[in-house]
This record gives structure tokens, sequence and C-alpha cells, in this order.
């Protein structure tokens, strides 16, 4: 029963472990530290970082369950700290009977935020939503980031032939209108978090491969490069270990706008109908259904406002993240 | 120069192709000849043989090889046929949807750039003070509210507390300007965002230039440094940038269009993927191509044109 229940936390044990391996190892390199030192005086920049973890912390819970017989639905910690009881319908933030109803029905539960169509408590909601943005956000950058950085590598490296096709395909992939391309491999692979994943990853790995070509073919010919050609360094080795960390600053940044991009383009896909399912709690789908709900009376304006205001934290948070590490990272870029 | 324009012209070529055989792949990847005619058969529950002949009708069962060919054959003729669900002939149905995505495309995007570029020259101007800090914060802010917020929250503020008229459709001639209003002020506040901060960082970038020094040092005024230098300096990136928008203002908003049902060809486009029309599809698929390369080339022609360093070769 321990093991089971083990067992399938294993993928959130995973990216904990990552996340603190890739953390530690940072700390120890010098661009990093130093870098780290600069964004410590960025008091808005904390801000972010606290946002951002506050909220992993949140996924972190939504995403350990465990199931109290053999036959129990699983349950995630976020479940047994949020869920409230069912009511029949909407009812308002903070109310005690609910709304828009020919009969008022009593609230069964104190519903901070209110509750939805199906009497589904909002605050749990806007909690669940947190799991899907960063699967969407993770997933797809975990689809895209290594292409792209593959890609770009070998095309800015060996040029030539390479950097031929390379340009050849993500001209192509350009070309073809996004949601097209979405629309498409999701009705492929059918609705789903990986399908949409997927999807997203697919038409997002350009932006990044392009920046990783341009910034390789910079390299490609500084001093430390050829030293290193010289002294018989093999081209694997030079890509991976002498060219790639002088990437990673621009890459990482890119990949925290990407992130944060990800996390709005899911309300659009939900809004033409190729996003998550209605059994997942997803903002894009909050916000979809508000549509509606702004035309009833009394104005049911809570699922828009909440859900709005969880993403447009998180994604500020990214954004102002962005800017600070850009900032911390490389001290010549600075606007100021 | 001339040499130039015709190698990218060819390069064209590949692309074209490549891009027609993606969409070619992704549509027969995804749906099987009989879900296609069962899709666009009017009939509620079509026959058997009512699908086999539509099949045969539309060539969708020949070897997906020979119908390629054929596929790459009318495009590269620019004789798209009709429609396999309503039978419209392509090319009427682009007729009418051009204008509709113009205006909406040409309106938001010449709002949204020079909205853009006025605070951009604002912030940059006063830069370092509490304007240009809050002008930027508000920046950040409104590009991390997702757009279909602003659709949702602006059509509900004119539709139910303005009552302002339309918050969707489209109508041709001067009066039907007003459908324009949300879509453009959508575009508007989701998108001028992007364009301030990329700006402004055009513009201290110049800033930050020999020649500025130069021209600080023998005396020059610090509005003429920065009207009559940076700003000038700084339109080369500001149009470069811009003229990769082009495609979109031919292809119009595949977004805003579907949105506010504006009957434009970026709606045309999205409803012709649900309806899984793929005699449509890879028309405006194709024409969006055509128009994304020659904007790119465009990019670059006027890049050498406006920038006397950069030489094209």
């Amino acid at each position: 029963m321990i093991w089971q229940n083990i067992q399938a936390n294993l993928p959130p044990i995973i990216v904990v472990a990552l996340f603190i391996w890739v953390l530690n190892r940072s700390r120890r390199e010098v661009l990093w530290a130093e870098a780290y030192r600069r964004l410590r005086k960025n008091k808005l920049a904390i801000g972010a970082i606290a946002v951002i973890v506050l909220y992993l912390g949140l996924v972190f819970l939504d995403s350990v369950s465990w199931q109290a017989t053999k036959s129990a639905e699983p349950r995630s910690a976020m479940d047994a700290l949020f869920q409230k009881p069912f009511e029949n319908s909407y009812s308002a933030p903070l109310a005690s009977v609910t709304s828009g109803e020919a009969v008022e029905h009593k609230l069964g539960a104190k519903h901070i935020l209110g509750t939805d169509s199906v009497g589904e408590d909002v605050l749990y909601r806007v909690l669940k939503g947190m799991r899907t943005s960063f699967m969407i956000g993770g997933l797809s950058c975990a689809i895209a980031v290594p292409v792209a950085l593959f890609l770009g590598l070998i095309a800015g490296y060996f040029g030539k032939f390479v950097d031929d096709a390379v340009t050849f395909l993500f001209t192509v992939f350009g070309s073809v209108p996004d949601i097209l391309l979405i629309i498409a491999t999701v009705m492929m692979l059918g609705r789903g978090l990986f399908s949409i994943c997927f999807a997203l990853g697919i038409s997002s790995w350009i932006g990044l491969c392009r920046l990783v070509r341009g910034e390789t073919l910079k390299h490609r010919d500084r001093e430390y490069v050829r030293a290193a050609k010289a002294l018989g360094v093999s081209d694997a080795r030079i890509l991976t270990k002498h060219i790639l960390p002088n990437l990673l600053p621009s890459v990482i940044i890119a990949v925290t706008l990407l992130f944060s991009s990800l996390a709005l383009y899911e309300t659009i896909l939900s809004y033409i109908g190729v996003g998550m399912g209605p059994e997942a709690g997803s903002w894009g789908n909050m916000i979809d259904s508000s549509r509606d709900e702004l035309t009833r009376d009394p104005i049911m304006w809570w699922n828009l406002v909440f859900a709005t205001t969880a993403l447009l934290v998180l994604v500020l948070s990214l954004n102002i993240l962005a800017d600070a590490l850009r900032d911390a990272i490389d001290p010549r870029l600075r606007t100021e | 120069m001339i040499r130039y324009i015709i190698r990218r012209l060819l390069y064209m070529i590949p692309t074209l192709i490549g891009v027609s055989l993606l969409t070619f792949l992704l549509f027969f990847g995804i749906f099987s000849p009989e879900t296609v005619a069962r899709r666009n058969l009017s009939a509620k529950t079509p026959t058997q043989e009512q699908i086999t002949t539509w099949i045969k009708e539309h060539g969708y069962d020949k070897p997906p090889v020979e119908q390629f060919k054929r596929h790459m054959d009318s495009l590269l003729r620019m004789n798209f046929g009709k429609s396999d669900k309503t039978k419209e002939v392509i090319w009427d149905r682009i007729h009418e949807g051009a204008l509709p995505s113009f205006e909406l495309a040409s309106l938001s995007f010449l709002v949204t750039l020079g909205f853009g570029l006025f605070l951009a020259v604002v912030a940059a101007y006063l830069r370092g003070s509490y304007i240009d800090s809050v002008t930027m914060a508000l920046a950040v802010v409104f590009m991390s509210i997702p757009i279909v917020v602003y659709v949702v929250g602006l059509q509900f503020l004119f539709g139910k507390i303005l009552k302002y008229g339309p918050i969707a459709g489209y109508e041709p001639g001067i009066w039907g300007l007003r459908f324009m209003v949300l879509p453009v002020l959508v575009g508007l506040v989701s998108g001028a965002g992007y364009y301030v901060r990329l700006y402004r960082t055009f513009l201290l970038d110049e800033t930050g230039q020999d020649y500025v020094r130069t021209a600080r040092a023998k005396g020059v005024a610090e509005n003429a440094v920065l009207f009559k230098h940076v700003l000038k300096n700084a339109m080369i990136p500001v149009v470069t940038t811009t003229v990769s928008a082009i495609p979109t203002l031919i292809l119009g908003n595949l977004v805003l269009e579907s949105f506010f049902g504006i009957p434009g060809l970026g709606s045309y486009l999205v409803n012709a993927i649900s309806a899984q029309d793929f005699a449509v599809v890879r028309a405006m698929v194709y024409l969006g191509t055509l128009l994304y390369i020659f904007g790119l080339i465009l990019t670059d022609v006027l890049y050498a044109a406006l920038d006397p360093r950069v030489r094209l070769q």
C-alpha cells in the first residue's frame, strides 16, 4: 500500500529532486552565484520569486496524492485541504445562499470565493488551475527546449548543409499559422493535457531555435572555441561544455518568457474549444465559462475575476523575474 | 540587390513545398478521407455509396503521392478550386474576406504601433523618472493579462454597462467602422505593452552610442539629440520589426477575427480547420506562407535600404 503510493508519486518527487540538484549545482558556478548576489538586491525580483515558489508549493501539494484504501479514488493533498462539498448552484463570494436560482438554497459551507455553476468551490478550482498551468508550461517547454537547443546548436556550429536544413525546417514550421498546428495536433492526438503540450511544444520551439542558432553563430569563431578546437576537443564536447554554458543566460530568460506566454495561450485554446477538458481545473475554462456568466442576472463575475487574477499574478511574476534575470546575469544589457 | 531578391525568391520554392507537405501530412494524418467525407457531406447519415462517390469526386481515393503531386500542382498555379464543404470557389471567398481582414488588421496595426511608439518615446525621453517607471510597469501588467479576458471584459463593459452598439460582427462602409472599435481596442491593450517595451529598448540602445555623446559634447540641446539623432536611428529597427507584421495585415488576425465574428480570411481559415475543409485550409496556409516569406524579404531589403551599414549578399 505505502509502496504503491510512493510509486504513484514518483513524478513529483523526481521533479523536486531535479530542481534541488539544479539549484545546488548553480550555486557553485561563479556566474550564477554573482547573478544571484545582484538579484538579491532587487526587491521586486525577490517578491516575484516568492510568488513563484508559493505557486510551486501549491502545485506540489496538488501533485502528491494517495489512496486511503485500495479501492478509493486517489486524492491529492490539495483535495484534502481545500475541497469542499458541492452546493446547488452559483453563489457569490462569502454568500450564505445561492444566487441566480428561482428558489435560493442555503449553502452548506463558507465559500470565500463563491461557487460556480455546478456548485464547486471557486477557490478550489483556482488552486487546481495552478497545476494545469504549470504542467502546460513545463511539459511544453520540456518538449520545445531540447529540440530548439539541439537544432540551434548544430545549425549554428556546423553551418553549411546542417544550417540550411535547420533553417528550412524552422521556416516551414514558422510559416504555418500556430493555430493550425495546434488545432490539427490536438485533433490528431485527442483532447488532453499531453496532446496540448505536444502541440504547444512543436509550435513554440521555433523562436528559441532561432535565438540559439544566432547566439551559436556568434560564439563559433570566438577565441575560446578556436583554442578548444586546436587542443583537439571533440565537437560534441565543445558544444556542450563550452558553447552551451555561454548561451544559458539568454536561453533561461527566453524560456521564462516562453513559459509565461504558454500559460496565457492556454486560455485561447479553451476559448476556441481545443483546451483542457471540462473536468480538469483550468483557468482557461473558468475564463471561457464567464462569457456566459457575465450576461446573467445577477452578474457572476467571480470565475472571471479570480481565475484572471491568479493567472495575472503568475505571468507578471515570471515577466518580472525574466527582466530581473537579464539585469542580474548581464549588467551590460541593463537598459537604464 | 536584385540578385539577392531573386535568390531569396528561389529559396521560397522549397519552403512552399515543405509547408504544403506539412499541411498535407497534418491533415491526412488526422483524418481518413472517410471521416472528412462524412463531415463534409450535407446528409445527416450518408450512405456508403455517397461517401465513396464524394471521395472519388474530390480525388481523395488516389495514392497519397499522386494526391500530393496534384495538390502541389494546383497550389503552384494558384488554382485553389472549390471548397470541399460548400462548393464555393475559394478565390471568391478570398476576395470577399480580404477587405474585412485588411480593415481590422490595418486599423489595429496603426493604432497599436502609433500608441506604442508614442509611449516609448515619452518613456525614453523621461527615462528614469516616475512616469517612465509607471509606464513600463503598466506595460508589463497589460502584457500579462490573457487576450481572452480583454475580449470578455470589454464586450461586457461596452455591451452591458456602456450600452454601446455592436460588440461583434462586421458591416462594410464608414458606418461599419463602429464594429471595429472593440477589436481594435482589444488589439491595442493586449499588444501595445510589448511594443512600448521593445521600442523603448531600441531608443535607449541608441542613446548609448558614441555619436550621441559626440552630439552632446558639442553642445546640441538634449531635445534635439533625442528627436533629431536618436529617433532617426532608432526608426531602423522599428521599421524592420514592423514590416514583419505585414502578412497578418492581409491574412488577418486569426484570433481577433474569430473572437469578434468578423468574416475575414482569418476566421475563414479557423472555421475551415474545424469543419475539416482541406481544400480551404491548404489554400489559406499556402497563401499565408507566401505572404510571410514576402514579408521577410521585404524586411531585409528595407533594412538594407534604411541602414547603409547593412549589405545584402
